[in-house]
């Protein structure tokens, strides 16, 4: 059991930072564009991606499940119960949040700081940076949401995963099983590794940003 | 002879298709300080907006040393000028981080930077706050940080959007006689914008009026002040007695303005029989008690009645009913020393060579 948590937890950790930063990946120049265009159905668009915030994993898992499925669309990409699938599920799900959050991050922002940066000679790119630095707390509390998002869902992993020993089982869905099966110690055990996991990663993100706080 | 730095012609600017900036032509010289006044929503930020290539106006051209702005791109434009807001606008870094901002973004050596850096924290006599976070500046510090981050870029335009209109007293003055200074020592030519008149006489070369969007009058600061063109800049620059008349003599720079019964002289050259507004400002009427026989070379004197008293600062305004409302402006000295009350009967005296003529 005990190198079965160490394999779990480590897998766990993969998929959901991974998850997590192709998220960031995504969500950052989106969420930058969406808070700084003036294009006209930005609105519209922000509210899907707030919706997006709020997505179910279950219904992203039966999504990804049925585009992924053997005999589904992508089925020949023969990704289903594999941590690739697990890895796409969660990136749906935390992408929105970094992505609702980032805007939000930088709408809060002075607008005219924009035109104080264009007016000192700043290229498009280097106010941009600008503007991030400047909204660096909220920023990493997008990324802490996002990961807290996929570190904790179960019912994406569990559907597109699959649960499999030594290849897809995670934290939380080790924990399904384990409490399924009656092994409450078990199920006990792995949830204050799931708890102090998470707790760990968002102290690394929060020394990180409070240091920027002064 | 003075080069034009910047030229701006027949600029139109619209929201919502409502005109809020209309400049037929206005021209700054190189290493002047043009000084734009107007009220709150006047179009002054939208000017300077434009004139930083922030804005892009509905149509109409900028020049800049005789070339098209558009010619130019966009970032080498904003990075030949420099821009100061009225909020100081500082980012979450030192104050060092924050004034070398602009020489990073024009990727200059790190030495330079720091030289340049030092040298304007310097200047602006903030060099002993250069390790601190912006945002434990007061809010003159924080101004000065932002002045320093302009100058340091060497600017060939400088645009400053009302820099201190949000300063307490005290810390507005001095900041304002520093800036003087800095601006006659590196003859970097400016737009200045303030809704103060007190800033504009004392940091612009010249004055340019905005009102309601439109360019009504440019000129010397004392031009723009005694001789406003029309009423409405009259009102604005504080000149408060403008009363409409007719001349009905003229003759050898002498004019008689008839106005409302009362015959008033003043000095130019206006014909007989134009409609004008005769305009005076506060300062050049004096007051003294109807009896005293006052010896003066004044060739205007009305009688009249106080209809009012208002203290403003250490002058007190007073408004005189002499059949049409008078706006004299004495000290509060003299106002004690001769025990003006409301009501009182008084003489209110002006030179001929104090009025400012209007045709309308």
């Amino acid at each position: 059991m005990t190198a079965d948590i160490f394999e779990i937890t480590l897998l766990s950790l993969q998929v959901s930072i991974l998850a997590t930063g192709i998220s960031l990946f995504i969500g950052l120049p989106m969420g930058t564009w969406l808070a700084l265009s003036q294009l006209r159905g930005r609105k519209v668009i922000l509210s899907l991606i707030n919706t997006g915030m709020a997505l179910p994993p279950v219904v992203v898992g039966l999504t990804v499940a049925i585009l992924l499925w053997r005999s589904g669309p992508l089925g020949s990409l023969r990704l289903i119960y594999t941590p690739t699938a697990i890895i796409i599920a969660q990136t749906i799900i935390a992408a929105p949040v970094v992505t609702g959050l980032t805007a939000s991050a930088l709408q809060q922002l002075d607008p005219r700081l924009r035109l104080q940066l264009m007016g000192l000679g700043a290229s498009p790119v280097q106010m941009v940076i600008s503007l991030w630095r400047e909204a660096r707390l909220p920023l990493l509390a997008a990324l802490m949401a996002g990961f807290g998002s996929v570190i904790s869902e179960v019912g994406a992993s569990m559907m597109v995963g699959g649960n499999i020993r030594h290849q897809t089982r995670v934290l939380t869905t080790a924990i399904v099983l384990e409490t399924g099966k009656g092994e409450f110690q078990n199920a006990i055990a792995l949830s204050i590794l799931l708890l102090i996991l998470a707790y760990l990663v968002n102290l690394g993100l929060t020394i990180i940003q409070q240091r920027g706080a002064r | 002879m003075t080069e034009t730095i910047l030229s701006v012609k027949d600029l139109l600017v619209k929201r919502s298709e409502q005109t809020v900036l209309q400049v037929n032509s206005l021209d700054i010289q190189q290493g002047e300080v043009l000084a734009v006044i107007g009220p709150n929503g006047a179009g002054k930020s939208t000017l300077l907006l434009v004139l930083g290539r922030l804005l892009q106006p509905l149509c109409g051209q900028v020049y800049f040393r005789g070339k098209p702005i558009e010619q130019e791109d966009a970032l080498t434009y904003r990075r030949r000028i420099a821009l100061v807001l009225q909020e100081p606008l500082l980012m979450h870094q030192s104050v060092f981080d924050n004034v070398a901002a602009g020489l990073k973004f024009r990727s200059l050596p790190r030495a330079e930077v720091k030289r340049r850096t030092d040298e304007w924290l310097n200047r602006l006599e903030i060099a002993h706050l250069s390790n601190r976070p912006a945002h434990r500046l007061s809010g003159g510090e924080a101004q000065r940080a932002s002045l320093a981050r302009a100058f340091a870029l060497q600017p060939e335009l400088l645009l400053l959007d009302e820099p201190f209109s949000a300063l307490d007293a005290p810390t507005r003055v001095r900041l304002l006689q520093d800036l003087h200074t800095l601006l006659s020592q590196t003859s970097i030519t400016t737009v200045f914008i303030t809704h103060d008149l007190d800033e504009a006489l004392l940091l612009g070369d010249r004055v340019a009026v905005l009102l309601g969007g439109v360019l009504r009058q440019v000129g010397r600061p004392q031009d723009v002040f005694t001789a406003p063109s029309d009423g409405d800049v009259a009102a604005f620059v504080g000149v408060e007695t403008v009363i409409a008349g007719n001349v009905t003599a003229s003759q050898n720079g002498q004019i008689i303005v008839e106005a409302d019964g009362l015959h008033l002289e003043a000095v130019g050259d206006v014909p007989t029989g134009t409609r004008v507004l005769f305009c005076l400002r506060p300062e050049d009427i004096t007051l003294s008690h109807p009896e005293s026989a006052m010896i003066s070379s004044a060739r205007n004197r009305l009688k009249g009645r106080i209809l009012r008293m208002t203290p403003s600062g250490p002058l007190v305004r007073v408004v005189v009913d002499c059949g049409l409302p008078v706006v004299a402006l004495i000290t509060r000295g003299s106002a004690n020393e001769m025990k003006l009350t409301e009501g009182q009967q008084v003489t209110a005296t002006f030179k001929a060579t104090a009025v400012h003529l209007i045709p309308r």
